[in-house]
């Protein structure tokens, strides 16, 4: 099969129970997306499909022939990090680091969907503008889970990012 | 997991040709409930077949006093629909309580009610709207559908097509999440209608039921704080005892009676 990963297109032979996780681990070796649960509970896994997070180990690489797939590899580079990167650098958002890819990729994935205007159930229904409280990244965040619990770094450096309490 | 073949329907006679050609076969749309199933071997497939490229499947529309949703529409899509926020909001905040964003992005309503877990949401909006669910192979009530935990009236091989949840007066669903799974502990959804209430209760019971003590009261005009679930037909795990999850759905009547929109 052809998969677009990160701008680019990879040409791979694989067995159609390989999950996309397995696949970017596994036969491409974009070790990033990492692997926690490998049952869609702890987010590790997140990448974006076509801009929208998802967790790629319960869907099947067979499944996304025709999407664009990013992964933490192809948002940013140790020269010239993401901004989300260098924020949870800055903030010290990570402990063992595991979770951190997941963590993200989802982020980024969340501020997209607050700039689209999506609800969460802490946003006031009915408010266009998304005020990006503590709260609210909180439950927008809450398919990452982060074993060593680093959440209030995690929640600065992206508060910072969304420029609402910087 | 177990070795398959992988096809793509792309329409709906095509996936049930698909589906009858032989050995053991499942469709699979989000994947959320199947793939984690087929990795411990609890399902193991010969074939499986998306259906989440047939066009028109994850249609949101509204016809008179139903809200029609494809099974294919996701449960974030289905969250911040404005066709659903302004028909039902109720059922718009329902998916928005379902599992987490990432969950979201990729499960499907047609996947949750095909699957029945005792503590998904959907089925809940299902017999609290007095939805109608269409299949390939017809039309059912919700009260006939839901049939026992993890069972519904679906054939072997009939495609759930879409849902069309009637228009309530008012409702809301008050769910009480399991702080880390995020399934239901409990959840019941009212809703009021000019005929009168129903009332529907997931997470407590082996598979979703109508809370018909509460429908009577609620008709009535009658306090429901005094109601009480019999604790010998809930279950008991490690997350809550019968009695717990008893008092729970008392609270979670009040609750949703105190927020319908
Ligand atoms: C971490 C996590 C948390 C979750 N939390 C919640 C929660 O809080 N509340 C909740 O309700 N659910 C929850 N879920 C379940 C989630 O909503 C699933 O997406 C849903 O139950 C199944 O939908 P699916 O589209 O993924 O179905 P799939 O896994 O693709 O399919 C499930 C079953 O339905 C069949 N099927 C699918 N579509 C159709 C159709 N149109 N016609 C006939 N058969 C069909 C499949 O063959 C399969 O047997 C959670 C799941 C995960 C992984
Ligand atoms: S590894 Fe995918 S969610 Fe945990
Ligand atoms: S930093 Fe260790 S799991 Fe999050």
């Amino acid at each position: 099969m052809r998969i677009r990963i990160n701008g680019d297109t990879h040409e791979v032979d694989v067995d159609v129970r390989t999950s996309l996780l397995d696949l970017l681990r596994e036969h491409l070796g974009l070790t990033g997306s990492k692997k926690g649960c490998d049952h869609g509970q702890c987010g590790a896994c997140t990448v974006l499909i076509n801009g929208r997070r998802i967790n790629s180990c319960l869907t099947l690489a067979v499944m996304h022939d025709d999407d664009e797939i990013v992964t933490i590899e192809g948002l940013g580079s140790p020269a010239a990090l993401h901004p989300l990167q260098a924020a949870f650098v800055r903030h010290d958002g990570f402990q063992c680091g595991y979770c951190t890819p997941g963590q993200i990729c989802s982020a980024v994935g969340m501020l997209d969907e607050v700039a689209k205007g999506w609800p969460s159930l802490v946003s006031e229904p009915g408010t266009d503008a998304v005020a990006l409280t503590d709260e609210e990244i909180r439950e927008r965040m809450s398919g990452n889970l982060c074993r060593c619990s680093a959440y209030p770094n995690i929640v600065d450096a992206i508060r910072d990012v969304a420029g609402a309490g910087a | 997991m177990r070795e398959f073949e992988f096809t793509r329907a792309t329409s709906l006679d095509g996936a049930a040709e698909q589906f009858a050609s032989g050995g053991e076969a499942a469709f699979i749309a989000g994947g959320h409930t199947l793939l984690p199933a087929m990795k411990s071997r609890l399902r193991m497939p010969d074939r499986l077949i998306d259906i989440t490229g047939i066009p028109g499947l994850d249609r949101i529309e509204r016809d008179g006093d139903r809200l029609w949703i494809g099974a294919t529409a996701r449960h974030a899509t289905v969250a911040d629909d404005a066709t659903v926020k302004s028909a039902i909001p109720s059922l718009a905040k329902l998916a928005l309580l379902i599992g987490d964003p990432q969950v979201r992005n990729r499960g499907t309503l047609g996947g949750s009610i095909t699957n029945n877990d005792p503590a998904a949401d959907y089925p809940a909006a299902c017999l609290a709207l007095d939805a109608t669910i269409e299949t390939t192979g017809g039309r059912y009530q919700a009260d006939d559908f839901f049939l026992g935990m993890f069972t519904t009236a679906l054939a072997d091989g009939e495609i759930v097509t879409r849902v069309g949840f009637r228009l309530p007066q008012a409702g809301a669903y008050a769910k009480f999440r399991h702080p880390a799974s995020r399934y239901a502990m409990v959840a019941v959804y009212v809703a009021r209608f000019v005929d009168g209430w129903r009332v529907a209760v997931t997470g407590a019971a082996p598979a979703v039921f109508r809370w018909t003590g509460a429908e009577a009261a609620l008709a009535a005009g009658q306090p429901t704080d005094g109601l009480l679930l019999d604790p010998s037909e809930l279950n008991s795990d490690i997350h809550a005892s019968a009695e717990y999850r008893a008092h729970l759905c008392t609270v979670m009547l009040a609750k949703a009676v105190a927020e319908l929109v």
